[in-house]
């Protein structure tokens, strides 16, 4: 058996350095002179003395035992785990992207004002709103600014609404934003079809409604076919429509929130707009809203002058205030534009379009080896249900650690909630179909083997360097940190 | 548009999967959309380029920025030009760890846990506290999310917000307590410091907690010992932010009282990139353990008995617990946490230690330089880490003296009069290990001439 990996506090070796600063130039003070002495380090801090031969090789290694888009076929319904392009890499590190500081004067970052300016005027376009802020950090705090953007609409008209709609279908994200903003939840069960209950929603929707959070197509890979009937309710009963934007890579260019009748929107950047996932993060979730919702965005938005140079526009009144320090994740926007302008707006609509058939073609084929749930067509990404699997005593957990041996990212299995041993899968538009096609046979297999020889995904991964973990010891004896500090 | 390097979709795939799917062309699968909300116009968007094209057109925009590389830089103010170890670029660029989505197949992710658990480590070491989550989006909404979790905890409402914190993290704390229904007092300072003879009278008995910031945003240094004795006296907690740098020199905080440290990871090797994306940190004592937002790695063993690593205590998070979360946060930056991760494994003991001092030193140089130029003054006289508040000339606006200083190469320090009135006519600098000595003395030269 392999050896533990080790951890870099483990490698430790008094009198080892990785870091090469040049001597001090200036003359030597002494710190205990001037600083409260309680206030100056007692003991350094334990870290870890290696040489730069070793954190090469950890971090190597590290990567090594990690999983990417990059390495292979990722198919995490929800995320969009799309191709994250290099130029967009190579552009965010640009010296003139990388090493400039959010207060430098204004008339030494005019590239970078004039980057955000056009980023925020594409994706209100591919919206169909009239603003956006690009202040949020990720898709969550998109949604919680997008409330508070609400909260605010409806306190300046005089009007208290406390309450937020959720489909049971919805993120779990949207609640939770929901609670952070002040408002209580008001879950509502989704029909048959998996679409929303126009009854149930109808019976929700009230004076004290401040808004219907909806996510189109929604987290079954469903279009929400009765949105324009969703709208009316909503409207009619003086709430908003918030849009989830999470499954935009559905239908860019092909229809819009804003003219499906949302009021607010987030897109996930690191979703639709390839930016990598980072192994969880950085993000960025920026705001749309239609022009009655324009005073309240949060302040700095980028604003033009005539003579073509922009600026920070802080004159904002009625603004929310600030949600991010600083204008949002400026790396993270800098990929975003590349991509939009690598693509152009006809090039997205076929990334949509290529999204899409790509899901169907998945579906059609797995079809036979899976219970659909909601037939039909799909979206950017369906759900199936692995139940029957249950008869040999195997869940789609089993299926999903199968698939590791076979070099791939598994789907979604947590989520969403509504589906029983569900399955979810995206497998985005820049997957090849011999990639799929692959990727369908070897699920197959993994079906045959279920029947067949259970016990062999009862164990599985078989070839990955930890067998399944014990989460339950994790959280019952939480160990956090190593203690060699 | 049918032919692109990023899609791989041949007129003879899509040919065939039409076939298998038993639709006509690709239009039939968006039938579900209604036609009153079909968009059948042209979007007026940027047109696409080639690749070629778009790098140069990226150049280009970069171009006409004035980065910290051909720039001499004094501008901090919560984002600073430390040096950047050559090795974090290279280990950043794996793709295997950029490329990949939140741990959630921990056998196949255990590079990106392992890292976590590392950066939880080093948080834990730096600041003293127990228990460390995977990381926030920043410094500033870490702060807002320590006051929500000093809320639930000791279940009051009214929070203490020292004005010498970094003045958007007061904004973002303001615009989180509309939502969460906390009541923000704000205290004054004196000589750069918070007021603590202020803070005495204001604190009453039902405060949450009180927020501080050490360095402050005038780079001077709290005394969160005595600060964390008024607001304990009187049933709260002591929440710290702190640059993580500056704790090569400075006290842990979690051995001067503090409950919650947070802090933003952007001093340990991570671009400027003009505020973002940086990396909060989040630190707490164990009994605020489950009361943390956000992702959390801990240690396990894999049915074998091998170590091995998982995300963990679940139970408070979003995806579970919907509404009644800890907060609504889902992702981490844990790309930037590796980042922070790399530099400190960099560093190490020594070299943490060495760049702190380097830091102090060079900013005790230059407010010594200060002192010897008619018209300038320092405002404070609290001892400072790497930042001194200058007070110009009467009659000298910063931001004109910025542009100046633009001219001949050096981007200057942060005008405080926009968010200190009182401190108008004040600049905000910053000096970091990158300063040389010739550099200082040029800029305050600079900064003087012209009287």
């Amino acid at each position: 058996m392999k050896r533990d990996k080790a951890l870099i506090f483990e490698m430790s070796r008094p009198g080892r350095v990785a870091y090469s600063l040049p001597e001090s130039d200036v003359p030597e003070c002494d710190a205990a002179a001037d600083i409260p002495v309680h206030l100056l380090r007692r003991q350094p801090a334990a870290l870890p003395e290696v040489y730069e031969v070793d954190v090469i090789r950890h971090y190597t290694e590290l990567s090594r035992r990690n999983f990417g888009v990059d390495n292979g076929f990722y198919p995490l319904g929800s995320c969009t785990m799309k191709y994250n392009p290099k130029l967009n890499e190579e552009a965010a590190r640009l010296a003139g992207f990388a090493s400039i500081h959010p207060y430098q004067p204004e008339e030494s970052i005019q590239g970078a004002l004039e980057l955000l300016y056009t980023l925020q005027q594409d994706l209100a376009e591919l919206t169909g709103m009239d603003q956006m802020t690009l202040q949020p950090a990720a898709g969550a705090h998109g949604e919680w600014t997008g409330l508070m953007l609400i909260r605010a609409y409806h306190e300046s008209r005089g009007e208290k609404r406390t309450k937020v709609i959720v489909p049971d279908s919805s993120h779990g994200t949207n609640p939770a934003s929901a609670t952070a903003a002040g408002f209580e939840t008001i879950t509502i069960p989704s029909n048959s079809k998996g679409l929303v209950d126009l009854d149930r929603l109808r019976a929700a929707a009230g004076p004290d409604t401040a808004a219907l959070m909806l996510t189109n197509p929604n987290t079954l890979g469903l279009f929400e076919e009765q949105i324009v009937e969703i709208a009316a309710i909503v409207h009619e009963a003086g709430g908003l429509l918030y849009y989830d934007g999470a499954n935009s890579n559905a239908i860019m260019g092909i229809a819009r929130p804003g003219d499906m009748g949302f009021d607010v929107v987030h897109l996930n950047l690191h979703k639709t707009m390839s930016t990598p996932h980072g192994g969880g993060g950085p993000g960025a979730g920026p705001v749309g809203v239609k022009s009655r919702l324009i005073p309240f965005l949060p302040r700095p938005i980028v604003s033009r002058r005539e003579d073509g140079t922009y600026y920070w526009d802080y004159d904002r009144p009625q603004s929310i205030g600030r949600v991010k320090a600083y204008y949002g994740n400026f790396g993270i926007l800098v990929r975003a534009y590349a991509y939009i302008r690598s693509y152009g707006p006809e090039g997205l609509r076929r990334v949509s379009e290529c999204a899409v058939l790509n899901a169907n073609y998945m579906l059609k084929r797995l079809a036979p080896y899976f219970d659909v749930p909601y037939p039909g067509i799909c979206k950017h990404e369906f759900v199936l249900s692995g139940r029957r699997l249950k008869a040999y005593g195997v869940r789609t957990l089993d299926v999903a650690k199968r698939l590791l041996d076979f070099g791939y990212h598994p789907p979604t299995i947590y989520f969403p909630l509504n589906v029983e041993e569900c399955l979810m899968i995206e497998p985005t538009e820049t997957e090849s179909k011999e990639t799929m096609d692959a990727f369908i046979d070897t699920m197959i297999r993994i079906v045959h083997e279920a029947q067949s020889d259970p016990q062999l995904l009862l164990d599985a991964p078989h070839t990955t360097v930890v067998k399944r973990l014990n989460e339950t010891q994790a959280a019952r004896k939480p160990v956090l940190n190593c203690t060699c500090g | 548009m049918n032919k692109h390097r990023y899609l791989p979709m041949t007129d003879e795939d899509q040919a065939e999967m039409l076939a298998a799917i038993g639709a006509g062309e690709v239009q039939d699968l968006f039938a579900d959309i209604p036609a009153g909300v079909r968009y059948e116009g042209a979007l007026r968007m940027s047109e696409a380029m080639s690749e070629s094209e778009l790098l140069q057109h990226m150049k280009e925009l970069a171009g006409r920025n004035a980065d910290a590389e051909r720039y001499i830089s004094f501008l901090g103010a919560g984002i600073y030009d430390h040096r950047i170890p050559v090795v974090i670029p290279h280990i950043l660029s794996r793709s295997e760890f950029y490329t990949a989505y939140t741990p959630y197949q921990p056998e196949i992710s255990q590079g990106e846990l392992q890292a976590i658990f590392e950066f939880q480590s080093y948080m834990c070491e730096l600041t003293g506290m127990k228990v460390a989550n995977a990381s926030m989006y920043d410094g500033a909404t870490a702060l807002a999310e320590a006051a929500a979790l000093a809320s639930a905890a000791t279940g009051r409402s009214r929070i203490l917000l020292s004005r010498t914190v970094h003045p958007e993290a007061r904004a973002i704390v303001s615009t989180a307590a509309k939502g969460l229904g906390l009541e923000i007092v704000e205290v004054g300072y004196r000589n750069g410091v918070t007021d603590l003879t202020e803070l005495e009278n204001m604190a009453g008995d039902s405060a949450a907690a009180v927020l501080v910031q050490t360095p402050n945003f005038f780079g001077c240094i709290e005394d969160i010992e005595a600060i964390g004795r008024i607001v304990h006296d009187r049933g709260g907690l002591l929440v710290t932010s702190c640059n993580p740098l500056s704790l090569g020199l400075l006290e842990a905080p979690g051995n001067l009282g503090a409950d919650v440290v947070v802090g933003d990871a952007q001093p340990l090797g991570i671009p400027a990139s003009l505020g973002g994306p940086t990396c909060g940190f989040f630190a707490v004592s164990e009994a605020l353990m489950r009361r943390m937002p956000g992702r959390i790695v801990g240690q396990t063993v894999d049915k074998e008995g091998k170590r091995g690593f998982v995300l963990t205590l679940q139970a408070r998070e979003q995806h579970i617990r919907r509404e009644k979360a800890t907060s609504n946060i889902c992702s981490n930056q844990a790309l930037l946490a590796l980042c922070a991760s790399v530099y400190l494994s960099v560093m190490g003991k020594a070299g943490l230690q060495e760049v702190a001092e380097q830091n102090y030193r060079k900013a005790r140089y230059t407010a010594g330089r200060v002192a010897a130029v008619p018209g300038l003054s320092l405002a404070f006289e609290a001892p400072f880490f790497n930042e001194l508040v200058i007070k110009l000339p009467e009659g000298t606006a910063p931001d004109d003296l910025s542009a100046k200083l633009l001219q001949v190469g050096y981007i200057g320090g942060l005008n405080l009069g926009r968010d200190y009135p009182e401190l108008a006519g004040h600049m905000l600098v910053a000096v970091t290990e990158r300063r040389s000595k010739a550099e200082i003395d040029g800029f305050i030269r600079e900064m003087g001439a012209g009287q």
